[in-house]
């Protein structure tokens, strides 16, 4: 059990639930979801979920008035995690449907899937896929020792909705990588205390549950 | 890549166990599909997504008798990931455009149950293959996407049930035609039916039913006979639910040698010597481990 307080922001998109009853199951004894910007101040762990459009997320955010918050929150220095949505939200702009601004807590942009032209590989691209350790091209031993992954196995298969990717301006946050036909994007970023996935660990089955373990649990997010 | 859904119609009394065992041996994705939701109060569907839903962490989808935004509410709040929905779309397609809006197009499937008709045409079916529509399905399926549907649920009226493959005409048609993805649905009676339609038919995924419930039946007794433990009760749930179809080994008024019972991982296995990218079972429990005399690759 972890006795930490887990806040899940609530912006109002996406089914949390299945993020909250992820985060039960691996042990979480107090979590929440809220969008109430006392309860997230004073959260030990900070989830942002999401599934759904760059702009309304932003707006949603800024519409409760929790962008300071979850300012204040990043730079005290506790864990975060971003996910999906959440993930993308956490860089400074996203190239879906003109430009919008992010939360800006990593340089970086938001851009559209570009598996190429055959049309086998749709978007959005909804299904399983594999996590390769940091850009995919070099592999190296040990390299989620420190992270969330640190449970994950490569090559492990999680499972994406999305059509957007991160594109984080230091490549070397990138801590995993995921190919999508002629597309190979950041799936899994970390800096210090910051860290995002753009699959859905909830639904990713125990591969997924140990990533939420990994978050509630220990230091490695710091 | 691609993806294995499991469909738990015709057993929902046992849906809970048998979505548990199908997540523990590597399932994509569990569609409940309600054939006879109007005979079940709607709580007690609500109950069971809920229950399930605190035990497997993969998409759940649900599938029958949803007809409003409020019915599709209640039910994403239960725990599902996804709805399905067909007659009421057919009958109002605004549905489909509310409920993307509201929930995020991710979590709108519409499901379409198409009849083959002469000169390779297909017509819509609805309640479940015992109604047509006169629209055509794939021209159905078109708007279907136009209107906000995230993904299609798309079932061979002629071939559910039936054990001889899946139609891959018709699943071709309408998956190399549409941006979004294509379960297909209906048919399987072996492995090799799943590999045909993932190489030939374009599909985005696969759902099978009757040959995985065969293949788990067995196991699910063994526990049942083997326990005289009050704690462990998939026995007692078993006989809640419509099993009669797998006991008889009887299946759409066919004998079920049509249907040559696989395990997830015989199918992943299979699929993977294939050349067909797919997440591999990784851990086998030892509930049923233990007892399951088929069921291991």
């Amino acid at each position: 059990m972890s006795g930490h307080s887990v806040v899940i922001v609530d912006y109002g998109l996406g089914n949390i639930f299945s993020v909250q009853r992820a985060l039960t199951k691996v042990g979480a004894s107090d979590v929440s979801i809220s969008h109430d910007k006392q309860v997230i101040e004073k959260a030990d762990r900070l989830v942002l979920p999401g599934v759904g459009a760059f702009g309304d997320g932003m707006k949603g955010l800024e519409e409760r008035d929790l962008i300071p918050s979850i300012h204040d929150y990043a730079k005290s220095g506790r864990p975060i995690l971003g996910v999906c949505l959440g993930m993308q939200l956490i860089m400074s702009h996203s190239e879906e449907f003109g430009t919008h601004a992010g939360l800006d807590l990593l340089s970086g942009k938001v851009r559209l899937l570009e598996p190429g032209k055959d049309g086998r590989f749709k978007v959005p691209h909804i299904g399983w896929d594999p996590l390769e350790s940091g850009d995919g091209l070099t592999s190296t031993v040990g390299a989620w020792d420190d992270t969330l992954l640190k449970s994950v196995e490569e090559g492990s298969f999680m499972y994406f909705v999305h059509s957007y990717v991160v594109e984080p301006s230091d490549p070397k946050i990138q801590i995993a990588s995921t190919r999508y036909g002629d597309d190979r994007y950041c799936s899994a970023f970390r800096k210090d205390n910051i860290s995002g996935v753009q699959f859905h660990p909830e639904l990713s089955g125990s591969d997924g549950l140990s990533i939420y373990r990994s978050f509630i649990n220990g230091e490695s997010a710091r | 890549m691609k993806g294995l859904s499991f469909e738990g119609y015709r057993v929902l009394g046992t849906a809970e166990q048998f979505a548990r065992i199908y997540y523990e041996q590597g399932a994509d994705e569990i569609i409940y599909q309600d054939a006879v939701a109007s005979l079940y109060q709607r709580n007690s569907l609500e109950d069971i997504v809920r229950r399930t839903s605190s035990e497997i962490f993969i998409p759940l989808t649900v599938v029958g008798g949803l007809r409003t935004l409020d019915d599709i509410r209640s039910i994403l709040r239960s725990g599902a990931d996804k709805v399905a929905i067909n007659t009421a779309a057919i009958a109002n397609p605004d549905l489909i455009s509310s409920a993307s809006r509201a929930f995020g197009s991710q979590c709108i499937v519409v499901s379409i149950e198409a009849k083959r008709l002469a000169y390779g045409k297909y017509e819509a079916w609805v309640d479940y293959g015992r109604q047509p529509t006169g629209l055509d399905a794939v021209e159905w399926a078109q708007k279907a996407v136009d209107l906000g549907a995230g993904e299609l649920l798309v079932t061979s009226v002629d071939r559910e049930g039936m054990g001889t493959g899946y139609d891959i005409e018709l699943t071709s048609i309408i998956a190399s035609m549409v941006p979004v993805p294509v379960i297909a649905c209906g048919g399987a009676g072996r492995k090799e039916h799943i590999v045909d339609l993932l190489t030939q038919g374009n599909a985005d995924a696969v759902s099978a039913a009757s040959l995985f419930h065969y293949n788990y039946m067995e196991p699910l007794e063994t526990l049942y006979m083997s326990s005289d433990d009050s704690g462990l009760r998939m026995g007692k749930q078993i006989d809640e639910g419509n099993v009669d179809y797998l006991k008889t080994r009887m299946c759409g008024g066919l004998p079920w040698t049509l249907i040559e019972p696989a395990s997830i991982t015989d199918v992943k296995q299979l699929m993977g010597d294939s050349g067909i990218s797919v997440r591999q079972a990784i851990t086998q429990p030892k509930s049923v481990q233990g007892t399951a005399g088929r069921g291991q690759a």
